[in-house]
């Protein structure tokens, strides 16, 4: 693909074409990391983009109008956003609903909030996370090292940890972990809280990149950050996930994303494109997994 | 007396997958004949069967159905012919009604509506020929036990005239008296001269019922001739192709001191006011019929669902234990393992070793960065350690689960539980869908949990088991705990008593 984008764009092979995808990955890596997890255990979290936008809200509101110093302000909106997973696990686990109508309830009310708290304007931050955003060189700038070490740091806990091993015990036969002793309940509560807390994540390198927080950020973003996970291989049944693969996912996304900007490929045209190579990684997955 | 002409005869019929699983097998199905196909798990019989009624198709051979050529390419082109099969796992819409799932694919109806008092008269007289007349075709398949489910889905396979009918395990879901009722219409059927086809473990049964038996073993015919000539430890040794020593001979009540008393436990309609207690080195069974709460018994001891009422007392001295939950149970030393083990039981897409240390990942791992981190060789030691002492036949302790046969997956269930060295077992139906040489090593492995001083309590539909098996039997009936027998008091006749006993006075006061 990258091969494609090289040939039909001069430009594409370029330093430029690089910085600006090590620029963008960052944010959906780390949550399509999050996400690997939501759905290795059988679930779904589709307020990701919701919570980016009430993540970045919180940091600018206690920024500007509270005054609190940056990092409290960060450290708040990280813990807003872990809240607001852990809030849509445990309503999860507690009364046994499925994620997927929980979590689209809580994509609505954390952008509710994010409206609320910013009264729908952007704040503007100033350039205060700007050295997150700052590459050293060729576009790797700490946003990219941190999401690549927070990718890094899924992938073993995923294939090397009990806690790893129990959540994909968890997506193949949940009854099984319960009647071996385990509960699951902790594991879908720390799940969600996780997904949750790496989209505040996300909104922190986004407020570096724009200096701003804008409660419409991240509309849409739950179905990037799905389909990464997805064309990665991930199932969406439950039990069979790799963070390696997701990884490959979100680039392959954001090198579509910034390969057609460059071909001159229309907004339209760009996401007519997406979604058949979306569709295309999974039917190619089905073909894998039969002969396995 | 003169042979019969066959129905359908197959001749050097193999199947390869990876490896051949079935290879050069002549065998007749004959008009007005039963025939029981017997065997190991993965010795091919399941295979044989799937290609006669068009599930799979086969790789060398050929079949002749009334002497002509018959290769049918799907199940619905086998049935067309009239070779048809009820599958052991049920394929009936649990939510649509026993009617609605007789006649799925050619509802009556007029101009799209559906005739429903048609509809109801057809359901009436297919339910009549499989005996079912006290329900009424409205009822939803859902609120049918698994027995009359099994019924419907058998009358489903009679509405339509039948040359050859394959029964895949019948009986393997079915009460005492619904096995009678299904053998009623079995013999029905052969007087009409349809050839019918018995795949099952159950040998006592296919004694009753067959005319002639085939055994096959590793994808081969071994025997096959009339059943009266082969004595059940005959078949056993057939189909193992080696000797097969009985699990234990029965001795005297080895009870010890207490290790599990049960107190008045109850749960609203299943279980009412259960008492017992089973000794160290004891093996308990529970028997009963399908349904009468025996099941439901293991998974309120064991926290899986919540008790109404009731205590129970666990170790050595007996202490009262508060158990809410299947964590707290474990932590109390109790270990369950359940009827059902492809559903609660294991990781069937996972390895060996991953299902072995399910539970045990606290003896495989070490702390590191505040994550316990796996010892991938240790789990992977822990798993060989148990497939060479428990005899798991698998291509090695990385294959996955659901790739071994029911009773090798029986024995990876068994492995996890027994690393757990728990003080008490629980076992539900333990030997179900497993083969005589694997259902004689798990008797062994029972044998042993209690000569190493658990308490053992085992639910068992076949009483033969339980008889061979237990120092005392427990027999639960709607729900209650009626009596219970010791070794020297128990025939199987007195046993099926108490198990309906109660049945029949519960229905006269309801």
């Amino acid at each position: 693909m990258i091969g494609f984008f090289g040939v039909c764009s001069h430009h594409f092979l370029s330093a430029a074409t690089f910085t600006t995808i090590a620029n963008q990955i960052p944010d959906l890596l780390v949550m399509s990391v999050g996400m690997t997890f939501v759905l290795l255990i059988g679930g779904i979290d589709l307020s990701v983009g919701s919570i980016l936008a009430f993540a970045g809200s919180v940091i600018g509101v206690a920024a500007l109008r509270w005054g609190w110093s940056p990092w409290a302000a960060a450290a708040a909106g990280l813990l807003a956003s872990g809240a607001a997973g852990a809030l849509t696990g445990l309503v999860c686990v507690l009364w046994r609903a499925p994620s997927f109508i929980v979590s689209l309830g809580m994509l609505e009310i954390a952008r509710g909030l994010a409206y609320r708290l910013t009264d729908s304007r952007t704040a503007y931050i100033g350039d205060t996370f700007d050295w997150m955003g700052n590459p050293w060189a060729l576009g790797i700038a700490p946003a990219f090292v941190v999401a690549v070490a927070i990718a890094a740091l899924g992938q073993w806990i995923l294939s090397r940890t009990v806690f790893g091993r129990h959540a994909t015990a968890i997506g193949t036969n949940e009854e099984a972990v319960r009647l071996v002793g385990v509960d699951s309940r902790p594991y879908k509560v720390a799940i969600f809280a996780a997904s949750g807390a790496l989209a505040g994540l996300a909104a922190l390198f986004q407020i570096s990149r724009l200096e701003a927080a804008d409660p419409n950020a991240g509309v849409g973003m739950e179905l990037q950050v799905i389909a990464a996970a997805v064309i990665g291989g991930t199932s969406l049944m439950g039990g069979r996930a790799s963070i390696v693969n997701t990884v490959l996912g979100a680039l392959v996304i954001a090198v579509l994303e910034a390969g057609l900007a460059q071909v001159g490929a229309s907004e339209p045209t760009k996401r007519i494109i997406t979604g058949a190579v979306i569709v295309g990684a999974v039917v190619l997955d089905r073909y894998r997994v039969r002969r396995v | 007396m003169a042979d019969p002409t066959p129905s359908l005869s197959v001749r050097k019929l193999g199947k390869s997958y990876a490896a051949p699983v079935l290879a050069g097998v002549d065998l007749d199905f004959r008009a007005g004949e039963v025939l029981a196909l017997v065997g190991e798990n993965g010795a091919g019989k399941s295979t044989l069967a799937k290609i006669v009624t068009g599930l799979v198709p086969a790789s060398s051979g050929s079949m002749q159905l009334d002497g002509t050529a018959y290769h049918p390419a799907t199940r619905a082109e086998a049935e067309r012919a009239g070779v048809r099969i009820v599958l052991q796992e049920l394929s009936l819409i649990p939510t649509l009604t026993i009617a609605e799932n007789l006649f799925l694919e050619r509802l009556p109806h007029r101009w799209g509506a559906i005739r429903w008092s048609r509809l109801h008269e057809m359901a009436r007289q297919a339910m009549a020929r499989v005996g079912l007349d006290d329900v009424s075709p409205d009822a939803l398949v859902a609120e049918l036990g698994v027995g009359r489910q099994q019924m419907i889905e058998i009358a489903r396979n009679l509405i339509d005239p039948c040359r050859v009918l394959v029964f895949d395990e019948p009986t393997a879901m079915l009460t005492v008296r619904e096995v009678d009722r299904l053998f009623a219409q079995v013999r029905r059927l052969q007087a009409e001269g349809v050839a019918i086809v018995f795949v099952s473990h159950r040998l006592e049964e296919l004694a009753a019922i067959a005319d002639r038996v085939a055994v096959l073993r590793a994808g081969r015919l071994v025997a096959s001739g009339p059943m009266a000539d082969y004595p059940p430890d005959e078949l056993v040794r057939l189909m193992a192709g080696r000797d097969v020593a009985p699990a234990r001979t029965p001795g005297p009540t080895r009870a010890g001191t207490p290790m599990l008393r049960v107190k008045h436990l109850g749960r609203d309609r299943v279980v009412h006011d259960v008492s017992f207690e089973v000794g160290r080195g004891e093996i308990l069974g529970i028997a009963g019929l399908v349904g009468a709460g025996r099941t439901e018994l293991l998974r309120l001891i064991f926290g899986a669902d919540r008790a109404d009422a009731g205590e129970i007392e666990l170790g050595e001295p007996l202490r009262a234990r508060d158990v809410t939950s299947p964590k707290d149970a474990v932590a109390a030393g109790l270990a369950l393992v359940t009827e059902d083990r492809k559903g609660e039981g294991l990781l069937l897409a996972d390895s060996i070793a991953a299902n072995v240390s399910l539970g045990n990942l606290a003896r495989v791992s070490h702390r590191g960065f505040g994550l316990r981190t796996i010892d991938r060789p240790a789990e992977i030691a822990l798993a060989e350690k148990h497939v060479t002492a428990l005899g798991i036949r698998c291509s090695g302790a990385d294959q996955p689960a659901g790739e071994l046969s029911g009773g090798n997956q029986q024995k990876v269930v068994l492995a996890r539980w027994l690393e757990r060295d728990a003080d008490v077992y629980l076992l539900d139906e333990p030997s179900r869908g497993v083969d005589p040489a694997a259902r004689a090593d798990i008797h062994r492995l029972v044998d042993d949990l209690a000569r190493r001083g658990k308490a053992v309590v085992v639910v068992s539909s076949d009483l033969r088991e339980l008889m061979e098996l237990c120092d005392r039997i427990a027999v639960m009936s709607a729900g209650r705990l009626v009596e219970t027998f010791a070794r020297d008091t128990w025939t199987s006749d007195v046993i099926l008593a108490a198990a309906f006993r109660r049945d029949s006075e519960g229905k006269g006061a309801a």
